[in-house]
């Protein structure tokens, strides 16, 4: 039976435990193992796990010093579109089924230094591409909270891991709500850090200059501590930005009277489901309670991000798998010529929502589209971000809720692409603005599905996130409910 | 032929000969076994991201500079997106609406018989190379080697301001040479660091407005250049004239048939969905870099041609000669500072040494002539130890064993006869042994005495100055009338 007093913990405490020596890294992820074996059938939320890797790695690390290692023997979860050395990273896509690629992530590589042991790779919406971890080539990953339902997507593997106690903590990638949408359908906590703030190294990309690489995990302090962790300058990305990490953890369980915080009229709105709403609500009179002064702000160009994403996000897409060609790795169907084997390589190996959102991306760029729809996507980004800006000139984060409904029953909006896209429709201009967010639990509807809040701070603003979630946390247990359903 | 003006732009691709690759820190070898220099990144796995190499910029920025081109303060990358196997991304990084630098020109100097002219450069960026097919004979299977892969690429684009095939040419002759004095590129086109594309069009003499072009690719050498747009002008004034058009596309030049062979049409034409590249941020050249960079540039053939001229009261078509090449410059400016007479040193190189070179294929460095021994050479002409008639021999002496000139003359007894006493003698045999000649000049038939000379040189086995050889034979003839 899996040791649930090891597996229940959040990693600041598992590592605790393992360096007072309570138990072993090998005991913990052992314990994780044995409940993945047990669980993971049901939820498919893993989609390769190596045992004894993981065991070897947990075993080494009885030799090494406890007190520097900020991940002392939390065992981890790694999306697959993240390269790490060892796991098939095929991004849920039959096109790089047998790819291994030979090189760590930079956040791997910060993972396993900090001592972290990864266990398995997360299945996802192919490269990323959905809002409910169904378009995966091996099948999808069930909600913990409801297993007829969606976990939500594209990081559904990683939210319903950490909701089912798989792992102490995940690592997802968010392009367009991609964590923060899983970890509000799965009530567990879910960072998209500022755009540069990590890494992208070694991140399968979907479209580079939206993705963001973050922590989901069980309550806010581990998000702090994995983004201590992995959070900073890496010269192997351009991108990332050249801004000193500050120890978040300091942010944690500080007074939040008197706070600024924006109400966005925009995202309070018909179409928000009224469980949803009225969650909102009482999170709302809670944070009114610790002090929080609320201010109704305007972010005007909102009706705008959803269809300026899906210019921006799939032009971006349809050049970066591109590379997926067949000649190199991953599946190749062996064709009469060049082009045939191309097409039909990329043809079999690719799924429906790939393909949509290929030719999308290829339309927008095309000669003679290019200004009407991706020059124009620009601009509009454009404003989007300065709505932000304005906003953070008189308030220091903004709440919205992270999606305006639960988790959907499985193939409920598989066949209609628009309903889908509309799921991120709160989450999405962020990565647009390239702001951080936060989704923390804040409650569940009748049916006990849980209901996430969404906390939005200015660009490098991720300490106000942990301040501001931190407090809210503290004073209500929702972080602390398991699912039902898979409790054993 | 008078019908039509033909009009050819040039496009030039440059290996820039750094260190590492463009994105990468793989090396960039030539020649190394296939795939051995690649990374995750320039092989383009999943996941990889590009990193530019800030040593590319500065080469880049150097040529450009040279190029007399305006540089961009904030340049971008873009994509340029394509499918084919040597592309491990699926597309080329490589520079879109804000390029390196844009707006040069090259100056390109008189030739024997064609004025200087000068060529406008539309842009120059950077880009990073492709790898390479390999297809095995007998086998229906290609291979891939990357090692080219994300090597740096300064693509130059010339404005369609040549005229002739003859022009094209000495432009990428200049241009090589230019490359040549910044030291950024071993601009060889047998190894792939030099690779030339040219559009070419024709249009009645006198009309403003270009007529519909043609793009040649598969060009291996500036020959191939040139031999491909003389085919091409045939071609499409054959098309012209018979009342037929030119269609825009791009052809392939046939080295061995002599032809240029249809490629793909314009229809077919690629679009390359050019957006920026979301993996690099703009790079931000601050003037002061680009100072930095000026300073560290060579003086170059124009400059030095107008220098040449000055400093060493050289014509403007020998200096420019000399100053065409580095290695050439460099030589007689090596020569001149031994003591050679200016003049002369340059009679010697542009005469006798590039004659050598150009039978033994060799550059000038490697005829075993140092710069120092040709000074020596020049100034024994020039104080008349031997005759420029023996010096030629003694050059080829030297050439052949590498001493220095004084020591040849010596061991080989070359040294010019100037002792008017011996030559007073062997005039008088001279004159008594051909009374005919001496009877001819006498009656008036001044040639007469050339023969004389002749004679008295042999006698004197060549090593007779010829101008005192001259005037003694004249004096002896007067003695005797």
């Amino acid at each position: 039976m899996p040791d649930e007093s090891l597996t229940s913990h959040p990693a600041h405490a598992l590592t605790n435990l393992l360096r007072r020596g309570k138990c072993s890294p090998l005991q913990a992820t052992t314990a994780y193992l044995d409940r993945i074996q047990a669980l993971n059938p049901k939820l498919q939320a893993l989609i390769s796990v190596d045992e004894e890797r993981a065991k070897n790695r947990a075993s080494a690390l009885l030799r090494a010093d406890a007190e520097r290692l900020p991940l002392y023997g939390v065992p981890v979860i790694v999306k697959a579109n993240i390269c790490t050395e060892g796991f098939e990273a095929n991004c849920g896509s039959n096109i790089l089924s047998g790819f291994h690629p030979p090189y760590h992530a930079t956040v791997v590589e910060r993972l396993e230094r900090a001592g972290a042991v990864v266990l398995g790779m997360a299945n996802m919406d192919e490269f990323a591409f959905g809002s409910s971890c169904e378009t995966s080539c091996k099948g999808p990953t069930r909600n913990p909270w409801d297993l007829d339902r969606i976990p939500g997507g594209s990081s559904g593997g990683s939210a319903a891991a950490i909701a089912a106690d798989l792992g102490a903590a995940a690592l997802g990638s968010d392009t367009g709500g991609s964590i923060r949408q899983p970890a509000a359908m799965c009530s567990v906590v879910g960072l998209k850090p500022t755009y540069g703030r990590v890494s992208r190294y070694g991140l399968i990309a979907f479209a580079s200059s939206l993705d963001q690489i973050g922590p989901l995990t069980k309550d806010v302090e581990d998000s702090a501590l994995f983004m201590e962790v992995i959070a900073g300058l890496d010269s192997h990305d351009s991108t990332s930005a050249d801004v000193k990490v500050p120890t978040y953890r300091a942010a944690l369980r500080r007074p939040i009277g008197g706070m600024t915080v924006g109400v966005p009229k925009e995202y309070f709105i018909g179409g928000l489901d009224p469980e949803v709403e009225r969650a909102m609500k009482q999170a709302l009179a809670a944070l009114k309670g610790l002090g929080v002064q609320f201010k109704d702000v305007s972010l005007p160009h909102t009706e705008y991000a959803v269809p300026t994403y899906y210019i921006a996000a799939t032009a971006e897409a349809s050049s970066n798998l591109a590379r997926f060609d067949g000649v190199r790795y991953g599946r190749r169907v062996p064709s009469g010529n060049l082009q045939e084997m191309f097409e039909n390589t990329r043809g079999e190996g690719f799924g429906a929502e790939a393909k949509r959102r290929i030719i999308l991306g290829t339309y927008v760029l095309s000669r003679g589209y290019y200004d009407a729809y991706y020059a124009k996507a620009l601009k509009v980004r454009t404003l989007i971000r300065q709505d932000f800006e304005k906003v953070f000139e008189t308030c220091r984060a903004i709440v919205t809720p992270t999606a305006p409904t639960p988790a959907f029953r499985l193939g409920e909006k598989l066949d209609d692409p628009l309903s889908m896209y509309l799921s991120d429709i709160f989450t999405i201009s962020v990565n647009l603005a390239g702001v951080p967010a936060l989704s923390l639990p804040c409650g569940f509807t009748q049916a006990g599905l849980p209901i996430g809040m969404q906390l939005i701070a200015p660009a490098f603003g991720e300490e106000t996130l942990f301040h501001l979630g931190s407090a809210y946390e503290q004073a209500t247990d929702w972080h602390l409910r398991k699912p039902a359903a898979v409790a054993s | 032929m008078s019908a039509f003006e033909t009009v050819i732009g040039l496009e030039v691709h440059l290996q820039l000969a750094t260190r590492t690759k463009i994105f990468c820190g793989c090396p960039t070898l030539f020649g190394s076994s296939p795939n051995s220099q690649t990374c995750p990144v320039c092989l383009g796995l999943p996941g990889v991201l590009p990193v530019l190499n800030r040593r590319t910029l500065e080469s880049g920025l150097k040529v450009a500079l040279a190029l007399n081109c305006r540089i961009q303060p904030a340049l971008k990358f873009h994509r340029k997106n394509y499918f084919y196997p040597d592309l491990p991304k699926g597309f080329q990084i490589s520079q879109y609406d804000l390029p390196l630098s844009f707006e040069g020109v090259l100056e390109v100097p008189a030739a024997a018989e064609a004025p200087a002219f000068a060529v406008r450069i539309h842009r120059a960026h950077l880009e990073e190379d492709a790898g390479k097919l390999v297809h095995k004979e007998g086998s229906r299977a290609s291979l891939v080697d990357y090692n080219r892969a994300g090597i740096p690429l300064l693509e130059i684009v010339t404005e369609p301001d040549m005229r002739t095939p003859e022009e094209a040419y000495r432009c990428l002759q200049t241009l090589k040479h230019t490359l040549q004095y910044l030291d950024v590129s071993d601009c060889d086109m047998e190894k792939g660091s030099l690779r030339c594309d040219a559009n070419i069009s024709l249009r009645p003499a006198g009309a403003k407005e270009l007529g519909v072009k043609t793009e040649i690719k598969n060009l291996n050498s500036f020959k191939h250049v040139r031999n491909a747009l003389a085919y091409e002008i045939r071609r499409q004034q054959e098309a012209l004239s018979s009342g037929g058009k030119v269609i825009q596309e791009t052809r392939l030049w046939d080295d061995v048939k002599g032809v240029t062979l249809l490629m793909r049409s314009k229809e077919f034409a690629h679009d390359y969905r050019y957006f920026p590249e979301p993996d690099l941020v703009p790079f931000v050249l601050q003037s002061e870099e680009i100072q930095a960079v000026r300073r560290t540039l060579p003086e170059l053939p124009p400059a030095r041609t107008r220098r040449f001229m000055e400093q060493y009261g050289l014509s403007s078509y020998d200096a420019g000669r000399l100053t065409s090449e580095k290695q050439l410059a460099d030589y007689f400016e090596s020569a001149v500072q031994a003591g050679g007479v200016p003049k002369a040193t340059a009679n010697w190189i542009q005469g006798d040494l590039l004659a050598a070179c150009r039978e033994r294929n060799v550059e000038i460095l490697d005829l075993k002539v140092p710069a120092a021994h040709l000074a020596q050479l020049v100034l024994l002409v020039e104080h008349q130890t031997v005759s420029s008639r023996m010096a030629k021999d003694l050059l080829k002496a030297m050439m052949k064993t590498g001493e220095a000139p004084e020591p040849l003359v010596k061991r080989l007894g070359m040294s010019q006869v100037t002792d008017s006493g011996t030559l007073q003698a062997a005039a008088q045999t001279v004159v008594q042994g051909n009374p005919k000649a001496v009877s001819d000049y006498r009656a008036g038939k001044r040639q007469a005495i050339k023969f004389l000379v002749g004679q008295l040189m042999a006698r004197t086995k060549g090593q007779a100055n010829p101008e005192l050889a001259h005037r003694i034979l004249e004096s002896v003839l007067k003695e005797g009338a």
